[in-house]
């Protein structure tokens, strides 16, 4: 006898719940009890009505197994299509993480850190920033993880700039939209919340292991949350005095848009890209179980075989290489705000 | 002097709220602003403007913050659209044009100076006060040429290449009039321009508009809270009190013969002597002995000054072209030195 008998009994629906019995698979805890050494169910238990519990009292009701079977065979059903439309929208991504990856272990290492260090001084102008870095790229190579290390960093920097391509306008069109503001907003909220293991799962059964898009759009969905963020805040913020005159001196919303409110909002939005590359650093360590390459291999290495030492070595790496996208992109934030307010 | 009326506006209201358009009907009705806010929550701007603006003026709207003066200017290049009304420039109502003419509008008829500067800050001075010029797509070259003019006309010569935040409050204003007077429009919408600069700076830079208005006759609609600016720069003087008009005219005649209370308050404060000219006081033309001749256009601080405070005297007066057009008694000039209320009076009366 279950605990719910009484409940349909009272509402009238017996005979529509016994239509639907059927000698489905007998679950775990059914198998338990037909073997007689369960334990007596006390008189004062009384179990929560869940999916489980209520099958139980009328077969019409799915069990939990059921539905999880359901989601499943639904995600299942609608893949195909799903595919044939993403297929060709991601392949590029494919590509560019495939080309870049494969620039970077092609070319000779002196190569890569001048143009890495050139790059670098370009953006900061800033002596201390470009030593810290010259000093972090030759540790890497100097204990032979200069490859894994230039993986992760192809990888962040190809991910960066296809979050700021997407990021940065849909952040503006935010900002003129109010609607859509309201609309996007919960999906930044649920893609920022969603535990990072969580979005791999849908991932892994829409594109095949192995191909770099797999990981790609894992690491550009964590990673966009905060630039599409800054981008709407800091257009949002722009003085609205200057828009005003730009106003009133007869600008185009073209004209507004490229001549005040970006330039106004760039220090914002540039703290949304220094928290996107953050962002995506973090990700494709976790992103190595989907076939990632670089750093986050050897870590997982260090956790799948209690190889303690390599596992630490290819950490401290990950927090040079951290620091230092961190500060470079400071650096290149503040040298922005310098040439406005300078005195 | 033949006068054209540059802008005109007409019958022009405005009601902040979702529903202004039922609101506009109890306004008509004789609705007041507190009632209005109480019983349907909407916010009178302004009720039944009606102003003409002659080309080559000064037109001074001077009002109390809520006055609605900020809100009268942005109707003007329709930055706020009224809720009913028209707005005539040139002759052309600008509630009808698209968006587009408006657009040219602004960028040929108007140009606009802030009371917070709004200059843009990731340009340099140059730029900036090129910009009217660079929105229109003139070359470089001709934007920075202008652009240099009109700054060392202003006085900024050489600070081309600073950077706005590089500049005192008063160097930024003279940036934004650059930039104004860049743009080349007959119009000239100016907002508190100067009630953010300190007083010093301030006088300063009312002068320097004064000059340039001999020089450049615009039109100029100037905004300010400020009496003492509004009388030294106004040809015609509005005064706004809760969105309506309370009187307007030539600033002089207001003076001497203030309207309403509200005016007759604003009025006892100020230093008469140094506002006051002696066209104002001065009577008919009349035979008899003069200790001297006395300019229309002077204030009667210069002729008090003159006259060693001695009140037996008589003066002739002269126009500009030394025509003799009337005399001044100095005992005219001491009772129109005293307001018909005073200040102490006004302030038991209104506080």
């Amino acid at each position: 006898m279950a605990t719910y008998d009484g409940l349909f009994n009272m509402l009238g629906l017996r005979s529509w719940c016994d239509a639907g019995a059927s000698e489905g698979p007998m679950s775990m805890a059914q198998l338990l009890a037909k073997t007689g050494n369960s334990t007596p169910e006390s008189s004062f238990s009384f179990a929560f009505p869940s999916l489980d519990e209520l099958n139980k009292a009328c077969g019409q009701i799915s069990q939990t197994r059921d539905v999880v079977k359901g989601l499943e065979n639904g995600f299942l059903s609608i893949r195909p299509t799903l595919r044939t439309v993403l297929d060709p929208i991601t392949q590029p991504l494919s590509w560019m993480l495939d080309g870049t990856l494969y620039l970077f272990m092609t070319a000779p290492w002196f190569l890569i850190m001048a143009g890495i260090l050139l790059a670098v001084w370009f953006a900061t102008r800033s002596l201390p920033v470009l030593i810290f870095n010259a000093f972090c790229l030759s540790f890497f190579a100097f204990v032979d993880h200069f490859e894994p290390a230039m993986q992760t960093f192809a990888v962040i920097l190809v991910c960066t700039v296809i979050s700021a391509l997407f990021g940065i306008p849909i952040g503006i069109a935010m900002s003129k939209y109010n609607r859509l503001q309201k609309a996007i907003i919960p999906v930044l909220d649920l893609l920022q919340t969603l535990p990072t293991f969580v979005y791999l799962i849908p991932l892994i059964f829409l594109f095949p292991i192995g191909e770099s898009r797999l990981y790609g759009i894992a690491i550009i969905l964590y990673a966009i949350v905060p630039v599409i963020r800054l981008t709407d805040l800091g257009v949002r913020l722009v003085d609205k005095d200057v828009v005003e005159a730009g106003n009133a001196f007869g600008m185009s919303p073209r004209q507004k848009l490229t001549k005040v409110e970006l330039p106004l909002a760039l220090p914002n939005i540039m703290a949304g890209l220094n928290q996107t590359i953050m962002m995506s650093l973090a990700m494709v360590v976790i992103a190595s179980m989907v076939t990632a390459p670089g750093l986050g291999v050897l870590v997982l290495r260090g956790i799948r075989n209690l190889e303690l030492g390599v596992g630490l070595m290819a950490g401290v790496c990950i927090v040079l290489l951290a620091v230092m996208l961190d500060r470079t992109s400071k650096a290149a934030l503040s040298r922005i705000d310098r040439t406005k307010n300078e005195l | 002097m033949t006068q054209t009326t540059k802008v005109s506006l007409r019958g022009l209201y405005k009601i902040f709220g979702n529903d202004d358009k039922s609101a506009l009907a109890n306004v008509k009705a004789g609705m007041g602003k507190e009632e209005l806010l109480a019983s349907h929550k909407h916010v009178l701007g302004l009720q039944d403007i009606n102003v003409e603006m002659q080309a080559g003026e000064i037109t001074v709207v001077m009002g109390l913050s809520g006055s609605g003066k900020s809100t009268l200017i942005r109707h003007l290049n329709r930055l706020i659209e009224p809720t009913d009304g028209e707005i005539l420039v040139d002759g052309v109502d600008v509630m009808n044009l698209s968006t587009t003419d408006l657009r040219f509008m602004r960028q040929n008829k108007m140009s606009m100076v802030f009371q917070k500067f709004a200059l843009l800050p990731h340009r340099t001075v140059l730029q900036n006060a090129a910009m009217a010029l660079d929105i229109k797509g003139r070359p470089t070259e001709e934007q920075e040429q202008e652009a240099k003019i009109w700054l060392a006309r202003v006085g900024l010569g050489g600070f081309e290449n600073h950077y706005p935040a590089q500049l005192s409050g008063g160097m930024q204003q003279r940036v934004g009039i650059a930039r104004a007077l860049t743009s080349n429009s007959d119009i000239m919408l100016m907002d508190e321009a100067f009630s953010a600069l300190d007083p010093l700076i301030r006088t300063d830079m009312q002068d320097l508009l004064l000059e340039l208005q001999i020089e450049l006759k615009k039109t100029i609609i100037f905004i300010t809270h400020d009496l003492d600016e509004a009388l030294k720069l106004a040809d015609h003087l509005v005064i706004l009190k809760d969105g309506a008009v309370v009187q307007q005219g030539e600033p002089q005649g207001i003076l001497m013969n203030p309207t309403d209370p509200y005016i007759e308050d604003f009025v006892s404060d100020i230093n008469r002597a140094r506002v006051l000219r002696v066209r104002s006081v001065m009577q008919p033309l009349s035979e008899g002995q003069f200790a001297g001749d006395v300019q229309a256009n002077d204030n009667l601080e210069s002729l008090i000054a003159a006259s060693g405070g001695d009140t037996a005297l008589r003066y002739r007066v002269l126009d500009d072209s030394s025509k003799p057009v009337g005399t001044l008694d100095m005992r005219d000039l001491v009772k129109a030195l005293v307001p018909r209320i005073s200040s102490s009076e006004a302030g038991t009366r209104y506080h």
